[in-house]
């Protein structure tokens, strides 16, 4: 049947042949879908917190108090433990992608390659309440007994990191939050940059190679420039991971309401305290809705990252 | 310009420039090694992780697997009960969560690779589906809360499922897009110069040979899902009595154990030891079947 249909008209009228219709409406209508989504998930938030920020206003963006008795709430603590997580987890992180991806492309044999290459891509398949129960059962205890009291009687004396790294060693805080952190977002930037590191032409590679650059200068030279602008991009989207990671970080955080300069002190992360609070919140509490003014807050700036994370990265791992 | 320098520099017989090329080349041959040691311990190091990982998981969950753990429903501490409301529950919602988020993840893959293309709606789409791909999965199932469970007067395994389904659909459309502009133009062609209807190329011929990409995305989704628990904090929260009622609160494996590891009785954090060791490994084995297959489809 369909073949008469071929033979005998055109193709304005195959065109419009009613199964082809429907089915690119279905297509269509879907992707359409998709921006609905993400557009009533703003929304649906946005709206949420309305009461929060009509209450606080902006100063809810800052404002460090998270009184429930008081019914007086504001961002800042989370934010700051949102932002100091993720960025001390980066500054971990990199490094230690950049050495797993330039030994995957550019050091192993091959015969080890793959299977060094899945086992980063499983750690990075592993639930994040796995890790949150590995650091709490298995890293609080190495930080409090032996890594943080070694910390402080390091640094003691020294002005600036003599308060950085201060005070009882209880094990959970920040900064076994952002090593956590750090163990989960490796896996990511490390198979980004592995593949960004591909992307790679052989023949520039081999032209350094030949001219009697060593591995090191023909990854400095001619690797890292060339793929610099992916290579931000993936960490962009380790950044933004790591920026909205919940069960880990609440597993290990401590759940404190207040800003301490010492990183072993106990905080608080967006993702953390909405975890951690959603139950004791009642519906249509003010509370509940600064939880949901902090996820809007949260949303704004992992969309922010992702994007620019996006933007950099499409040219090159796509068409 | 640097023909003249080069030769200059490879005269033999100068002996000065000849000490200071083998310094640099220590330096450089030093430079290299120390960069090369740190990039192996780098990788020794991820390894250990990973290992240290999947050993405590085992160390401490295989203790504690016996029968009771897929027979009997969680109970209160100390009266011995087991996981079994948990893991049907996360079967029942993965699987919903999948088989809604399949089909719509894979038409708009569709409509990207073969309709949309890169018009301005198919990009932004991109643009969207990449975004919801890594975005916080918190915030889901705090979106799923404001329109499933509160509009509804509680919490309930079908807004679980919604959850999960919108988890699951970036992913697929992801591979759906990848797989389908893999494609040679010669297979489309060669049906469409038999006269084929375009959604008959697709479905008949596209879908066909990228079949297993697609399922590897879906695979994936569901090892993704498997393991999720914040987004079911707020949706079908956790429920320690046996229920697969779609309408009330259902239990599933990873909420569970965040509400038994951080409780205070052994038999509880045993029993969270348990679950994370099924859960892992459980995910880890699709992950591998999921690597497996589209290894073979290349």
């Amino acid at each position: 049947m369909q073949q008469a249909v071929a033979l005998s008209g055109s193709p304005a009228t195959r065109r419009s042949s009613p199964g082809d219709a429907i089915f690119a409406g279905l297509a269509r209508a879907s992707g359409i879908l998709v921006l609905l989504l993400l557009g009533s998930l703003i929304l649906s938030l946005f709206i949420g917190g309305l009461p929060a920020f009509r209450q606080f206003g902006a100063s809810f963006l800052w404002s460090t108090t998270w009184d429930p008795v008081k019914e007086v709430f504001g961002a800042g603590v989370s934010v700051y433990g949102t932002v100091m997580t993720s960025i001390l987890a980066m500054v971990l992180a990199v490094p230690l992608a950049f050495g797993i991806a330039f030994f995957l492309t550019e050091l192993a044999p091959n015969w080890l390659r793959r299977p060094v290459g899945t086992a980063v891509e499983l750690l990075a398949a592993v639930p994040s309440i796995i890790y949150g129960m590995w650091g709490f059962f298995v890293i609080v205890p190495i930080m409090s007994q032996y890594v943080e009291p070694v910390l402080i009687d390091t640094f003691d004396g020294i002005p600036v990191l003599e308060d950085m790294f201060a005070g009882p060693p209880f094990g959970t805080g920040i900064f076994t939050a952002a090593l956590v952190l750090t163990v989960m977002v490796v896996p990511f930037i490390a198979a980004t940059m592995r593949d960004v590191f591909e992307t790679v032409p052989p023949v520039f590679k081999e032209s350094a190679y030949g001219v009697g650059c060593t591995t090191w200068e023909v990854m400095r030279s001619i690797v890292i420039p060339y793929t610099r602008v992916s290579v931000v991009g993936g960490i962009m989207l380790g950044f933004g991971r790591a920026l909205g990671e919940t069960m880990a970080v609440t597993f290990v955080i401590g759940n404190s309401d207040h800003i301490n300069a010492s990183l072993f002190s106990s905080g608080n992360t967006i993702a953390s305290i909405v975890a951690l609070e959603f139950p004791e919140s009642g519906t249509g509490s003010l509370k509940l809705s600064s939880l949901l003014a902090l996820g809007f807050i949260l949303f704004v700036i992992s969309f922010i990252v992702l994007a620019i994370s996006r933007t950099l990265l499409r040219p090159k791992l796509k068409v | 310009m640097s023909a003249t320098t080069s030769t200059a520099r490879g005269i033999p017989g100068a002996r000065k420039d000849l000490t200071v090329a083998r310094a640099l080349g220590r330096r450089r041959h030093l430079t290299n090694t120390i960069v090369k040691v740190a990039c192996v311990a780098a990788t020794v190091l991820g390894m250990v992780l990973l290992a240290s990982i999947l050993l405590s998981l085992i160390w401490r969950g295989a203790a504690g697997i016996s029968l009771t753990v897929f027979t009997h429903t969680t109970k209160p501490p100390g009266s011995g009960g087991g996981l079994l409301n948990a893991i049907v529950g996360t079967l029942i919602q993965t699987v919903i969560g999948t088989a809604v988020g399949t089909p719509i993840g894979l038409m708009v893959g569709t409509y990207l690779a073969e309709y949309g293309r890169s018009s301005p709606l198919a990009n932004t789409v991109r643009f969207v589906s990449d975004i919801l791909l890594s975005a916080p999965s918190i915030l889901i199932g705090l979106f799923v809360y404001e329109i499933a469970v509160e509009p509804f007067g509680g919490f309930s395994g079908i807004a679980g499922c919604i959850a999960l389904a919108i988890i699951v659909i970036p992913i697929v459309v992801r591979t759906t897009e990848d797989m389908l502009s893999l494609i040679t133009p010669a297979l489309r062609e060669a049906a469409i110069g038999l006269g084929a209807p375009k959604y008959k190329v697709i479905v008949q011929i596209c879908y066909r040979s990228a079949m297993d990409g697609i399922v590897t995305g879906v695979l994936l989704a569901v090892a993704r899902i498997a393991g999720e628990t914040a987004p079911l904090l707020f949706t079908s929260l956790g429920n320690l009595n046996w229920s697969i009622s779609l309408g009330q609160p259902m239990a599933s494996l990873p909420v569970t154990i965040y509400q038994y590891a951080g409780s205070a009785f052994e038999d509880w954090v045993q029993l969270a030891w348990v679950g994370a060791l099924l859960i892992t490994f459980g995910v880890l084995a699709i992950n591998i079947a999921a690597r497996l297959l589209l290894r073979r489809g290349k």
